[in-house]
């Protein structure tokens, strides 16, 4: 039954469900999009990084293959790696594979998506929109919600993110 | 049953192997040390300048503890991070955060400029010196910290750098001291920042 939805439909459904939606939840076919959110980025900074949670509820994989942003040039796959000291980051153009089942993280130290070229600052508190774009589910419209700068994971999981408080 | 004689081979063979072993473990100690210290000879010269213009090279630093790390603007994640703790972790130090210079040398001056630069910092403690120099300049401060950056072109003509993520500990005299890894307990960071700024060591 579920594969009878069209991402077209979903789209609508959770076009309809957005501003409603305060626990920040998007689906598109078979996959659970959970809490987009991003970081405030100093001013001028070249690009920006995004997070979420896809989790695959289908019988078939699907790939997470980027997206668009009416406010950044590219919305891209990357994989950040720290190794033996030394920090890299790749494109991941083939994208980011979701088997049946399977919750796939894209979180800050690792595979993220990157704004490139934010034709604005993000800044703690605002929504930056997107489109996710995957190879079976289609495009599906989302909110990025941008927390601090030094956030490592969503606000929702984590209310007590260090502003030099002492514990 | 043990004669004398043999009591005091024994005697001396403990003593001979006392002694080798404590050669043994000696030199497994130095081979250690060169092993875990590939950060060896850290501390050459450099020269580049800072986001508002004024020169900055090992020399001018004397005086004064300072930490250095290796970055670009071009970089979403591990960059701004560090930028970011660093000037929590200065929040909490305060005043004691002033006895030490810090400074982020940029890995990819082609595309961060002064002007980019300038306004980047910004965003984080002003007692961080964003500084950078010539391609030639830039290699030269990779090369007194043994550090590494490398070019690595991707897909529509653009490019990242892969460079040594961890920061640099240096004593008033120019002495390296250490490294500061943002991974580690929060604790441990100021105890060593603390550090760095009280005697100058790590």
């Amino acid at each position: 039954m579920k594969r009878l939805f069209t991402p077209v439909l979903m789209f609508t459904l959770s076009l309809a469900a957005g501003p409603a939606a305060f626990a920040h939840d998007y689906s598109a076919g078979d996959l659970q999009i959970d809490h987009p959110w991003s970081r405030a980025t100093p001013m001028v900074a070249p690009v920006a990084g995004g997070y979420l949670k896809i989790t695959n509820t289908g019988a078939e994989s699907d790939t997470f293959l980027g997206g668009s942003s009416p406010i950044a040039k590219a919305v891209e796959v990357h994989e950040s790696t720290l190794q033996d000291g030394v920090a890299r980051m790749r494109p991941l153009t083939a994208g980011v594979t979701i088997k049946p089942g399977e919750t796939v993280e894209l979180a800050p130290g690792a595979t993220h998506l990157m704004f490139i070229k934010p034709t604005k600052v993000f800044k703690e508190g605002e929504k930056v929109e997107a489109t996710l774009r995957f190879e079976k589910a289609g495009e599906i419209k989302v909110e990025f919600a941008v927390q601090g700068m030094g956030a490592k994971q969503p606000a929702e999981n984590e209310d007590h993110q260090g502003h030099g408080a002492t514990p | 049953m043990t004669s004398i004689y043999s009591r005091r081979a024994l005697f001396r063979s403990a003593i001979a192997a006392l002694l080798v072993g404590g050669l043994v473990s000696g030199a497994l100690v130095l081979a250690n040390m060169a092993e875990t210290e590939p950060t060896g000879g850290i501390g050459g010269p450099f020269e580049l300048t800072s986001h508002r213009g004024e020169a900055v090279s090992d020399r001018s630093l004397r005086g004064r503890p300072y930490l250095a790390f290796f970055g670009f603007t071009h970089c979403p994640d591990i960059c701004p991070t560090t930028l970011f703790e660093l000037t929590d972790l200065m929040k909490e130090l305060g005043p004691q955060a002033d006895a030490f210079n810090a400074l982020l040398i940029s890995v990819d001056p082609e595309r961060d400029t002064q002007n980019l630069l300038s306004l980047y910092m910004e965003a984080f403690d002003p007692r961080i010196i964003a500084v950078r120099g010539t391609r030639k300049q830039t290699d030269q401060a990779l090369s007194a910290f043994r550090a590494t950056a490398k070019r690595v072109d991707t897909e529509g003509g653009s490019y990242t750098m892969d460079h040594t993520a961890g920061i640099f500990l240096m004593d008033a005299d120019g002495r390296f001291q250490g490294m500061l890894d943002m991974h580690e307990p929060r604790e441990t960071r100021l105890k060593k920042l603390r550090n760095l700024a009280e005697v100058g060591g790590a």
